[in-house]
Protein backbone atom coordinates (compact mmCIF):
# COMPACT_ATOMS: atom_id res chain seq x y z
CA UNK A 1 0.00 0.00 0.00
CA UNK A 2 0.94 3.58 -0.93
CA UNK A 3 3.12 4.91 2.13
CA UNK A 4 2.87 8.39 3.81
CA UNK A 5 6.51 9.22 2.27
CA UNK A 6 5.59 8.56 -1.76
CA UNK A 7 2.64 10.44 -1.16
CA UNK A 8 4.61 13.45 -0.10
CA UNK A 9 7.56 12.89 -2.54
CA UNK A 10 4.85 12.83 -5.57
CA UNK A 11 3.25 15.89 -3.95
CA UNK A 12 6.46 17.41 -3.62
CA UNK A 13 7.37 17.08 -7.45
CA UNK A 14 3.94 18.89 -8.06
CA UNK A 15 4.20 21.78 -5.48
CA UNK A 16 7.96 22.44 -5.20
CA UNK A 17 9.09 21.52 -8.59
CA UNK A 18 6.80 22.41 -10.89
CA UNK A 19 5.90 19.06 -11.88
CA UNK A 20 3.28 19.05 -14.99
CA UNK A 21 1.61 17.20 -18.06
CA UNK A 22 2.50 19.99 -19.96
CA UNK A 23 0.05 19.21 -22.64
CA UNK A 24 -3.51 17.23 -23.67
CA UNK A 25 -2.77 17.67 -27.30
CA UNK A 26 -5.99 15.66 -29.41
CA UNK A 27 -4.90 15.43 -33.06
CA UNK A 28 -7.55 15.50 -35.76
CA UNK A 29 -8.05 14.26 -39.06
CA UNK A 30 -9.14 17.19 -41.17
CA UNK A 31 -9.24 14.64 -44.51
CA UNK A 32 -12.65 14.55 -45.15
CA UNK A 33 -12.89 17.84 -44.44
CA UNK A 34 -11.96 18.73 -48.59
CA UNK A 35 -13.93 20.31 -50.94
CA UNK A 36 -13.32 22.51 -54.25
CA UNK A 37 -14.84 25.17 -52.21
CA UNK A 38 -12.80 26.71 -50.04
CA UNK A 39 -16.01 28.85 -47.76
CA UNK A 40 -17.51 24.22 -47.41
CA UNK A 41 -14.13 23.27 -46.57
CA UNK A 42 -13.65 26.32 -43.08
CA UNK A 43 -16.87 25.08 -42.55
CA UNK A 44 -16.67 21.12 -42.27
CA UNK A 45 -13.01 22.09 -40.70
CA UNK A 46 -14.84 24.69 -38.04
CA UNK A 47 -17.99 21.57 -37.87
CA UNK A 48 -15.44 18.96 -36.96
CA UNK A 49 -12.98 20.61 -34.57
CA UNK A 50 -15.51 21.79 -32.64
CA UNK A 51 -17.50 18.64 -32.60
CA UNK A 52 -14.81 16.57 -31.49
CA UNK A 53 -13.08 18.72 -29.33
CA UNK A 54 -16.09 20.07 -27.71
CA UNK A 55 -15.67 18.51 -24.13
CA UNK A 56 -11.64 18.54 -24.45
CA UNK A 57 -10.99 21.28 -21.93
CA UNK A 58 -13.72 20.48 -19.69
CA UNK A 59 -12.72 16.75 -19.63
CA UNK A 60 -8.96 18.39 -18.76
CA UNK A 61 -9.50 20.41 -16.16
CA UNK A 62 -11.57 16.98 -14.34
CA UNK A 63 -8.33 15.12 -14.33
CA UNK A 64 -6.42 18.22 -13.10
CA UNK A 65 -8.99 18.22 -10.23
CA UNK A 66 -9.09 14.24 -9.62
CA UNK A 67 -5.32 13.91 -9.65
CA UNK A 68 -3.99 16.88 -8.25
CA UNK A 69 -1.74 17.34 -10.94
CA UNK A 70 -1.68 20.86 -13.31
CA UNK A 71 -2.38 20.45 -16.90
CA UNK A 72 -1.41 23.65 -18.19
CA UNK A 73 -2.02 23.80 -22.10
CA UNK A 74 -5.39 21.88 -24.04
CA UNK A 75 -4.47 21.66 -27.37
CA UNK A 76 -4.81 20.59 -30.64
CA UNK A 77 -3.00 19.56 -33.89
CA UNK A 78 -4.48 18.83 -37.22
CA UNK A 79 -3.54 17.66 -40.62
CA UNK A 80 -0.86 19.50 -42.89
CA UNK A 81 -3.41 21.96 -44.24
CA UNK A 82 -1.41 22.48 -47.80
CA UNK A 83 -2.95 19.10 -48.32
CA UNK A 84 -6.77 20.02 -47.02
CA UNK A 85 -7.03 23.36 -48.85
CA UNK A 86 -5.09 21.28 -51.83
CA UNK A 87 -8.10 21.57 -54.10
CA UNK A 88 -9.80 24.37 -53.19
CA UNK A 89 -7.18 27.11 -52.53
CA UNK A 90 -6.04 29.23 -55.41
CA UNK A 91 -4.18 32.14 -53.48
CA UNK A 92 -2.70 32.25 -50.10
CA UNK A 93 -5.79 34.39 -49.23
CA UNK A 94 -7.47 31.31 -49.77
CA UNK A 95 -5.33 29.81 -47.12
CA UNK A 96 -5.57 32.60 -44.72
CA UNK A 97 -9.21 31.74 -44.97
CA UNK A 98 -8.95 28.28 -43.51
CA UNK A 99 -6.20 29.86 -40.64
CA UNK A 100 -8.58 32.36 -39.67
CA UNK A 101 -11.52 29.49 -39.01
CA UNK A 102 -8.70 27.76 -37.28
CA UNK A 103 -8.38 30.05 -34.92
CA UNK A 104 -12.15 30.59 -34.50
CA UNK A 105 -13.05 26.69 -33.71
CA UNK A 106 -9.50 27.24 -31.58
CA UNK A 107 -11.42 29.66 -29.75
CA UNK A 108 -14.67 27.91 -29.52
CA UNK A 109 -13.37 25.22 -27.95
CA UNK A 110 -10.78 27.33 -25.65
CA UNK A 111 -7.84 25.50 -26.31
CA UNK A 112 -4.79 27.34 -25.93
CA UNK A 113 -3.14 26.72 -29.19
CA UNK A 114 -3.96 25.04 -32.91
CA UNK A 115 -0.99 23.43 -34.69
CA UNK A 116 -0.91 22.05 -38.44
CA UNK A 117 -0.86 24.94 -40.62
CA UNK A 118 2.05 23.11 -42.10
CA UNK A 119 3.05 21.83 -45.48
CA UNK A 120 5.55 18.36 -45.68
CA UNK A 121 7.82 19.18 -48.09
CA UNK A 122 10.95 17.49 -47.54
CA UNK A 123 11.25 16.31 -51.84
CA UNK A 124 9.33 19.16 -53.45
CA UNK A 125 6.71 21.63 -52.68
CA UNK A 126 2.94 20.86 -54.50
CA UNK A 127 1.38 24.45 -56.22
CA UNK A 128 -0.33 23.81 -53.09
CA UNK A 129 2.52 23.84 -50.76
CA UNK A 130 3.68 26.63 -52.03
CA UNK A 131 0.65 29.04 -51.36
CA UNK A 132 0.43 27.47 -48.01
CA UNK A 133 4.07 28.83 -47.52
CA UNK A 134 3.35 32.14 -49.59
CA UNK A 135 0.15 32.83 -46.84
CA UNK A 136 1.78 32.35 -43.29
CA UNK A 137 3.17 35.53 -42.48
CA UNK A 138 -0.36 36.55 -42.95
CA UNK A 139 -1.93 33.52 -41.67
CA UNK A 140 0.08 34.28 -38.66
CA UNK A 141 -0.29 38.12 -38.15
CA UNK A 142 -4.16 37.97 -38.56
CA UNK A 143 -4.89 34.75 -36.25
CA UNK A 144 -4.01 34.50 -32.14
CA UNK A 145 -3.92 30.64 -31.68
CA UNK A 146 -2.85 29.32 -34.95
CA UNK A 147 1.01 27.72 -35.27
CA UNK A 148 2.59 26.76 -38.20
CA UNK A 149 5.59 23.96 -39.22
CA UNK A 150 7.07 22.85 -42.47
CA UNK A 151 9.17 19.89 -43.13
CA UNK A 152 12.16 21.00 -45.34
CA UNK A 153 14.29 18.07 -44.89
CA UNK A 154 14.67 14.10 -43.96
CA UNK A 155 16.80 11.19 -43.68
CA UNK A 156 15.48 9.63 -46.39
CA UNK A 157 14.50 12.04 -49.07
CA UNK A 158 17.64 15.36 -48.24
CA UNK A 159 16.37 18.43 -47.71
CA UNK A 160 14.10 21.14 -50.52
CA UNK A 161 16.44 23.55 -50.67
CA UNK A 162 13.79 25.86 -52.87
CA UNK A 163 12.22 25.22 -49.42
CA UNK A 164 14.67 26.58 -47.45
CA UNK A 165 15.27 29.36 -49.36
CA UNK A 166 11.80 30.37 -49.21
CA UNK A 167 11.44 29.71 -45.59
CA UNK A 168 14.07 32.42 -45.02
CA UNK A 169 11.87 34.95 -46.58
CA UNK A 170 8.92 33.88 -45.53
CA UNK A 171 10.38 34.29 -41.68
CA UNK A 172 11.69 37.48 -42.52
CA UNK A 173 8.32 38.65 -43.71
CA UNK A 174 6.31 37.36 -40.20
CA UNK A 175 8.85 39.10 -38.16
CA UNK A 176 7.80 42.00 -40.23
CA UNK A 177 3.61 41.85 -40.51
CA UNK A 178 3.70 41.35 -36.40
CA UNK A 179 6.67 44.29 -35.71
CA UNK A 180 3.94 46.09 -33.41
CA UNK A 181 4.49 42.73 -30.95
CA UNK A 182 8.34 42.42 -30.97
CA UNK A 183 7.90 39.73 -33.93
CA UNK A 184 5.51 37.54 -32.25
CA UNK A 185 4.89 35.84 -35.55
CA UNK A 186 7.88 33.86 -35.54
CA UNK A 187 7.65 32.11 -32.14
CA UNK A 188 4.66 30.33 -34.00
CA UNK A 189 6.72 28.98 -36.78
CA UNK A 190 8.92 26.16 -36.79
CA UNK A 191 10.91 24.89 -39.80
CA UNK A 192 11.63 20.90 -39.44
CA UNK A 193 13.91 18.33 -40.44
CA UNK A 194 12.12 14.72 -39.82
CA UNK A 195 9.62 16.09 -38.30
CA UNK A 196 7.53 13.50 -36.26
CA UNK A 197 3.41 12.63 -37.23
CA UNK A 198 2.52 12.77 -33.55
CA UNK A 199 4.28 15.19 -31.48
CA UNK A 200 1.96 17.04 -29.00
CA UNK A 201 4.44 20.37 -28.41
CA UNK A 202 3.78 23.49 -29.52
CA UNK A 203 4.58 25.61 -32.18
CA UNK A 204 5.61 22.10 -34.37
CA UNK A 205 2.19 20.04 -33.87
CA UNK A 206 0.30 18.59 -36.63
CA UNK A 207 -1.45 15.48 -37.29
CA UNK A 208 0.12 13.40 -39.49
CA UNK A 209 -1.36 11.54 -42.48
CA UNK A 210 -0.26 8.12 -41.15
CA UNK A 211 -2.69 8.80 -37.91
CA UNK A 212 -6.10 7.82 -37.41
CA UNK A 213 -9.30 9.94 -37.42
CA UNK A 214 -8.88 11.55 -33.54
CA UNK A 215 -6.04 10.76 -31.42
CA UNK A 216 -4.69 11.82 -28.21
CA UNK A 217 -1.03 12.74 -27.48
CA UNK A 218 0.44 14.01 -24.02
CA UNK A 219 3.39 15.84 -23.76
CA UNK A 220 4.95 15.62 -20.12
CA UNK A 221 7.58 17.97 -18.37
CA UNK A 222 9.22 18.37 -15.62
CA UNK A 223 12.53 20.10 -15.81
CA UNK A 224 12.17 20.94 -11.95
CA UNK A 225 11.80 17.98 -10.57
CA UNK A 226 15.13 16.12 -12.47
CA UNK A 227 17.06 19.42 -11.16
CA UNK A 228 16.04 18.60 -7.35
CA UNK A 229 16.61 14.66 -8.43
CA UNK A 230 19.99 15.43 -8.54
CA UNK A 231 20.91 17.88 -6.54
CA UNK A 232 20.67 15.20 -4.04
CA UNK A 233 23.66 13.07 -5.86
CA UNK A 234 25.94 16.32 -5.64
CA UNK A 235 29.58 15.42 -6.67
CA UNK A 236 29.11 11.57 -7.59
CA UNK A 237 29.88 9.61 -10.17
CA UNK A 238 27.87 9.58 -13.82
CA UNK A 239 27.09 6.36 -13.49
CA UNK A 240 25.09 7.68 -10.16
CA UNK A 241 24.12 10.70 -12.00
CA UNK A 242 22.64 8.83 -14.74
CA UNK A 243 20.33 6.18 -12.70
CA UNK A 244 19.02 9.45 -10.93
CA UNK A 245 17.90 11.21 -14.11
CA UNK A 246 16.39 7.75 -15.58
CA UNK A 247 14.74 6.98 -12.22
CA UNK A 248 13.26 10.65 -12.38
CA UNK A 249 12.31 10.29 -15.87
CA UNK A 250 10.43 7.32 -15.13
CA UNK A 251 8.03 8.84 -12.86
CA UNK A 252 7.28 11.62 -14.40
CA UNK A 253 6.47 9.47 -17.57
CA UNK A 254 4.38 7.23 -15.74
CA UNK A 255 2.28 10.39 -14.56
CA UNK A 256 1.41 10.89 -18.37
CA UNK A 257 0.62 7.84 -19.21
CA UNK A 258 -2.20 8.12 -16.57
CA UNK A 259 -3.31 11.39 -17.80
CA UNK A 260 -3.00 10.30 -21.40
CA UNK A 261 -5.04 7.00 -20.90
CA UNK A 262 -7.62 9.17 -18.51
CA UNK A 263 -7.89 11.13 -21.16
CA UNK A 264 -8.37 8.94 -23.76
CA UNK A 265 -11.09 6.91 -21.82
CA UNK A 266 -12.93 10.15 -20.95
CA UNK A 267 -12.72 11.60 -24.08
CA UNK A 268 -13.56 8.20 -25.77
CA UNK A 269 -10.95 8.57 -28.02
CA UNK A 270 -7.75 6.30 -28.42
CA UNK A 271 -4.49 7.22 -26.76
CA UNK A 272 -1.49 7.71 -29.14
CA UNK A 273 1.65 8.48 -27.33
CA UNK A 274 3.64 10.27 -24.81
CA UNK A 275 5.86 12.33 -25.35
CA UNK A 276 8.32 12.49 -22.80
CA UNK A 277 10.02 15.97 -23.29
CA UNK A 278 11.67 18.07 -20.29
CA UNK A 279 10.13 21.02 -21.75
CA UNK A 280 11.28 24.36 -19.43
CA UNK A 281 9.21 27.36 -19.03
CA UNK A 282 10.14 31.11 -18.00
CA UNK A 283 9.58 30.09 -14.29
CA UNK A 284 12.25 30.21 -12.03
CA UNK A 285 13.35 26.59 -11.32
CA UNK A 286 11.31 24.88 -14.33
CA UNK A 287 14.99 25.33 -16.67
CA UNK A 288 16.68 22.49 -18.17
CA UNK A 289 19.57 24.90 -18.15
CA UNK A 290 19.94 25.00 -14.51
CA UNK A 291 19.87 20.71 -14.75
CA UNK A 292 23.14 21.67 -16.83
CA UNK A 293 24.29 23.62 -14.32
CA UNK A 294 23.64 21.26 -11.09
CA UNK A 295 25.53 18.62 -12.94
CA UNK A 296 29.00 20.81 -12.72
CA UNK A 297 28.75 23.63 -15.08
CA UNK A 298 29.23 27.29 -14.12
CA UNK A 299 26.78 28.67 -17.18
CA UNK A 300 25.53 26.25 -20.04
CA UNK A 301 27.81 27.12 -22.68
CA UNK A 302 30.86 26.22 -20.93
CA UNK A 303 33.06 23.16 -22.57
CA UNK A 304 31.16 20.19 -21.65
CA UNK A 305 27.82 21.61 -22.17
CA UNK A 306 27.14 19.17 -25.09
CA UNK A 307 28.18 16.15 -23.25
CA UNK A 308 25.95 16.64 -20.29
CA UNK A 309 22.82 17.72 -22.24
CA UNK A 310 23.98 14.41 -24.47
CA UNK A 311 23.75 12.23 -21.45
CA UNK A 312 20.77 13.97 -19.65
CA UNK A 313 18.71 13.64 -23.52
CA UNK A 314 19.84 10.03 -23.26
CA UNK A 315 18.71 9.34 -19.96
CA UNK A 316 15.28 10.88 -19.99
CA UNK A 317 14.66 8.57 -22.91
CA UNK A 318 15.85 5.78 -21.18
CA UNK A 319 13.68 6.30 -17.99
CA UNK A 320 10.54 6.94 -20.35
CA UNK A 321 10.48 4.04 -22.86
CA UNK A 322 9.74 1.58 -19.87
CA UNK A 323 6.81 3.87 -18.30
CA UNK A 324 4.99 3.93 -21.21
CA UNK A 325 4.95 1.34 -23.97
CA UNK A 326 3.60 4.51 -26.79
CA UNK A 327 6.87 7.04 -26.36
CA UNK A 328 6.78 8.91 -29.30
CA UNK A 329 6.66 12.83 -30.17
CA UNK A 330 9.57 15.07 -29.50
CA UNK A 331 11.07 13.20 -26.48
CA UNK A 332 14.05 14.48 -24.92
CA UNK A 333 14.78 17.58 -23.54
CA UNK A 334 13.89 21.51 -25.23
CA UNK A 335 16.46 23.90 -24.89
CA UNK A 336 14.73 27.29 -26.13
CA UNK A 337 16.49 30.24 -25.34
CA UNK A 338 13.67 32.87 -24.48
CA UNK A 339 11.23 30.26 -22.68
CA UNK A 340 14.37 29.05 -19.94
CA UNK A 341 15.37 31.98 -17.38
CA UNK A 342 19.01 29.61 -17.16
CA UNK A 343 19.21 30.11 -21.27
CA UNK A 344 18.69 33.61 -21.13
CA UNK A 345 21.00 34.34 -18.41
CA UNK A 346 23.76 32.46 -20.09
CA UNK A 347 23.57 34.24 -23.11
CA UNK A 348 23.32 37.79 -21.31
CA UNK A 349 26.26 35.97 -19.51
CA UNK A 350 28.17 35.69 -22.85
CA UNK A 351 28.81 32.01 -22.18
CA UNK A 352 25.93 30.92 -24.73
CA UNK A 353 26.37 31.43 -28.31
CA UNK A 354 24.88 30.70 -31.19
CA UNK A 355 27.23 28.52 -32.28
CA UNK A 356 27.83 26.18 -28.91
CA UNK A 357 23.82 26.38 -29.09
CA UNK A 358 24.28 24.88 -32.62
CA UNK A 359 26.54 21.89 -31.60
CA UNK A 360 24.34 21.30 -28.69
CA UNK A 361 21.28 20.49 -31.15
CA UNK A 362 23.12 17.90 -32.25
CA UNK A 363 22.24 16.06 -29.00
CA UNK A 364 19.15 17.84 -27.95
CA UNK A 365 15.81 16.41 -28.92
CA UNK A 366 14.61 19.80 -31.35
CA UNK A 367 16.89 22.34 -32.45
CA UNK A 368 17.71 26.25 -32.73
CA UNK A 369 14.69 27.15 -30.93
CA UNK A 370 12.94 30.40 -29.47
CA UNK A 371 16.36 32.84 -30.09
CA UNK A 372 15.69 36.32 -30.89
CA UNK A 373 18.29 37.77 -33.46
CA UNK A 374 19.16 40.89 -35.22
CA UNK A 375 15.70 42.28 -37.08
CA UNK A 376 18.16 43.18 -40.20
CA UNK A 377 19.65 40.04 -40.82
CA UNK A 378 19.56 39.09 -44.41
CA UNK A 379 16.57 36.10 -45.54
CA UNK A 380 19.59 34.05 -47.00
CA UNK A 381 21.65 34.15 -43.84
CA UNK A 382 18.12 33.08 -42.05
CA UNK A 383 17.92 30.48 -44.45
CA UNK A 384 22.16 29.50 -44.03
CA UNK A 385 20.66 28.84 -40.42
CA UNK A 386 17.57 26.61 -41.19
CA UNK A 387 20.00 24.49 -44.01
CA UNK A 388 22.95 24.12 -41.11
CA UNK A 389 19.95 22.73 -38.74
CA UNK A 390 18.12 20.33 -41.05
CA UNK A 391 21.59 19.06 -42.39
CA UNK A 392 22.08 18.14 -38.96
CA UNK A 393 18.84 16.70 -38.32
CA UNK A 394 19.49 14.54 -41.94
CA UNK A 395 22.92 13.20 -41.29
CA UNK A 396 21.94 12.40 -37.72
CA UNK A 397 18.84 10.48 -38.04
CA UNK A 398 16.75 12.76 -35.62
CA UNK A 399 14.52 16.04 -35.82
CA UNK A 400 15.77 18.97 -35.24
CA UNK A 401 14.18 22.46 -35.74
CA UNK A 402 14.22 26.02 -36.22
CA UNK A 403 12.45 28.90 -34.67
CA UNK A 404 14.66 31.96 -35.33
CA UNK A 405 12.88 35.59 -34.66
CA UNK A 406 14.17 38.33 -36.15
CA UNK A 407 13.09 40.53 -34.21
CA UNK A 408 12.25 44.36 -36.23
CA UNK A 409 13.96 47.03 -34.98
CA UNK A 410 16.20 45.52 -32.70
CA UNK A 411 19.71 45.33 -32.53
CA UNK A 412 22.53 42.89 -30.26
CA UNK A 413 22.18 44.10 -26.81
CA UNK A 414 18.04 44.58 -27.14
CA UNK A 415 15.56 42.66 -25.62
CA UNK A 416 12.74 41.14 -26.96
CA UNK A 417 8.80 40.46 -25.25
CA UNK A 418 6.91 37.49 -25.79
CA UNK A 419 4.98 37.18 -22.75
CA UNK A 420 3.51 34.07 -21.26
CA UNK A 421 5.59 30.89 -21.86
CA UNK A 422 7.07 32.18 -24.73
CA UNK A 423 9.00 34.71 -22.11
CA UNK A 424 11.80 36.74 -23.43
CA UNK A 425 15.04 36.91 -25.15
CA UNK A 426 18.13 39.01 -26.04
CA UNK A 427 18.74 39.41 -28.86
CA UNK A 428 21.77 37.13 -30.06
CA UNK A 429 24.60 37.53 -32.64
CA UNK A 430 24.63 36.20 -35.53
CA UNK A 431 27.73 35.40 -37.78
CA UNK A 432 27.32 38.17 -40.53
CA UNK A 433 29.30 36.39 -43.36
CA UNK A 434 27.01 36.03 -46.47
CA UNK A 435 25.78 32.71 -47.53
CA UNK A 436 23.41 34.11 -50.08
CA UNK A 437 24.92 32.10 -53.31
CA UNK A 438 24.63 28.99 -51.57
CA UNK A 439 21.38 29.59 -50.80
CA UNK A 440 20.33 31.05 -54.54
CA UNK A 441 21.69 27.62 -56.02
CA UNK A 442 17.98 26.25 -55.61
CA UNK A 443 17.11 22.97 -56.04
CA UNK A 444 17.58 19.78 -53.38
CA UNK A 445 20.47 18.32 -51.23
CA UNK A 446 20.61 14.51 -52.08
CA UNK A 447 19.82 12.22 -49.19
CA UNK A 448 22.83 10.78 -47.41
CA UNK A 449 24.39 7.54 -48.18
CA UNK A 450 22.82 6.17 -44.94
CA UNK A 451 19.15 6.28 -45.73
CA UNK A 452 19.33 3.35 -48.21
CA UNK A 453 18.90 0.69 -46.14
CA UNK A 454 16.71 -1.54 -47.96
CA UNK B 1 -12.33 0.03 -5.43
CA UNK B 2 -11.21 3.56 -6.41
CA UNK B 3 -9.53 4.76 -3.55
CA UNK B 4 -8.62 8.77 -2.60
CA UNK B 5 -6.08 10.48 -0.57
CA UNK B 6 -6.42 12.87 1.22
CA UNK B 7 -3.25 14.70 2.65
CA UNK B 8 -3.24 17.08 5.59
CA UNK B 9 -0.01 19.49 5.95
CA UNK B 10 0.68 22.28 8.53
CA UNK B 11 1.83 23.50 11.68
CA UNK B 12 0.19 20.74 14.59
CA UNK B 13 -3.25 22.24 16.20
CA UNK B 14 -5.92 20.86 18.22
CA UNK B 15 -8.80 19.60 16.08
CA UNK B 16 -7.23 19.24 12.40
CA UNK B 17 -8.01 15.26 12.38
CA UNK B 18 -11.46 16.20 14.09
CA UNK B 19 -12.83 18.68 11.99
CA UNK B 20 -11.43 16.84 8.42
CA UNK B 21 -13.33 13.61 10.04
CA UNK B 22 -16.23 15.33 10.85
CA UNK B 23 -16.52 17.10 7.02
CA UNK B 24 -16.04 13.09 5.63
CA UNK B 25 -19.13 11.94 7.94
CA UNK B 26 -20.80 14.22 6.96
CA UNK B 27 -20.49 13.53 3.23
CA UNK B 28 -20.72 9.82 3.73
CA UNK B 29 -17.13 9.05 2.96
CA UNK B 30 -15.23 6.52 4.24
CA UNK B 31 -12.04 6.09 6.21
CA UNK B 32 -10.00 3.31 5.29
CA UNK B 33 -6.74 4.11 6.77
CA UNK B 34 -5.07 6.59 8.76
CA UNK B 35 -1.34 7.39 8.97
CA UNK B 36 0.30 10.51 10.89
CA UNK B 37 3.47 11.75 11.89
CA UNK B 38 5.39 14.73 12.88
CA UNK B 39 8.21 15.57 10.37
CA UNK B 40 10.59 18.32 10.56
CA UNK B 41 7.67 19.92 13.22
CA UNK B 42 5.17 19.92 10.38
CA UNK B 43 1.68 17.65 10.64
CA UNK B 44 1.57 15.16 8.43
CA UNK B 45 -1.34 13.13 7.59
CA UNK B 46 -2.35 10.97 4.85
CA UNK B 47 -5.69 9.09 4.78
CA UNK B 48 -7.17 6.36 2.59
CA UNK B 49 -11.00 7.08 1.78
CA UNK B 50 -13.50 5.23 -0.01
CA UNK B 51 -15.63 8.42 -1.38
CA UNK B 52 -17.37 6.06 -4.02
CA UNK B 53 -20.53 6.47 -2.08
CA UNK B 54 -19.72 10.73 -1.12
CA UNK B 55 -22.69 12.84 -1.31
CA UNK B 56 -21.14 15.37 -3.27
CA UNK B 57 -19.27 16.02 -6.62
CA UNK B 58 -15.27 14.90 -6.23
CA UNK B 59 -14.55 18.77 -7.36
CA UNK B 60 -16.50 20.09 -4.53
CA UNK B 61 -15.03 17.89 -1.68
CA UNK B 62 -11.62 19.15 -3.31
CA UNK B 63 -12.83 22.41 -3.19
CA UNK B 64 -14.95 22.16 0.09
CA UNK B 65 -11.45 20.63 1.90
CA UNK B 66 -9.26 23.43 -0.03
CA UNK B 67 -11.64 25.80 2.37
CA UNK B 68 -11.46 23.55 5.26
CA UNK B 69 -7.82 23.65 5.21
CA UNK B 70 -7.38 27.25 4.22
CA UNK B 71 -9.28 27.76 7.85
CA UNK B 72 -7.43 25.35 9.60
CA UNK B 73 -4.18 27.02 8.57
CA UNK B 74 -3.17 24.04 7.04
CA UNK B 75 -2.81 22.48 3.27
CA UNK B 76 -5.12 19.80 2.90
CA UNK B 77 -5.28 18.19 -0.72
CA UNK B 78 -7.62 15.03 -2.33
CA UNK B 79 -6.25 12.91 -5.12
CA UNK B 80 -7.34 9.96 -6.86
CA UNK B 81 -4.91 6.78 -5.13
CA UNK B 82 -3.98 5.94 -9.13
CA UNK B 83 -1.46 8.79 -9.39
CA UNK B 84 0.36 7.37 -6.43
CA UNK B 85 -0.01 4.19 -7.87
CA UNK B 86 1.68 4.48 -11.17
CA UNK B 87 4.53 6.53 -10.31
CA UNK B 88 5.74 4.34 -7.09
CA UNK B 89 4.90 0.95 -8.13
CA UNK B 90 5.90 -1.23 -11.12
Amino acid sequence: MINVFEVRETNKMIEESNLDVRTITMGISLLDCCDNNVDVVCEKIYRKITEKAANLVKVGEQIELDYGIPIVNKRISVTPIALVGGSCCKTPEDYVKIAKTLDRAAHTVGINFLGGYSALVSKGMTPADKLLIESIPQALAETELVCSSVNVGSTKTGIDMDAVKMLGETVKKTAELTKDNDSLGCAKLVIFCNAPDDNPFMAGAFHGVTEGDVVINVGVSGPGVVKRAIEEVKGQDFGVLCETIKKTAFKVTRVGQLVAQEASRRLNVPFGIIDLSLAPTPAVGDSVAEILQEMGLERVGAPGTTAALALLNDQVKKGGIMASSYVGGLSGAFIPVSEDQGMIDSVLEGALTMEKLEAMTCVCSVGLDMIAIPGDTKATTISGMIADEMAIGMINQKTTAVRLIPVHGMKVGDTAEFGGLLGYAPIMKVNEFDCSDFINRGGRIPAPIHSFKN
Amino acid sequence: MNRTIITVIGKDRVGIIATVCTYLAEHKINILDIDQSIIQGYFHMMMIVDANGADKEFASLVKDLDKIGEDLGVQIKMQHEEIFDIMHRI
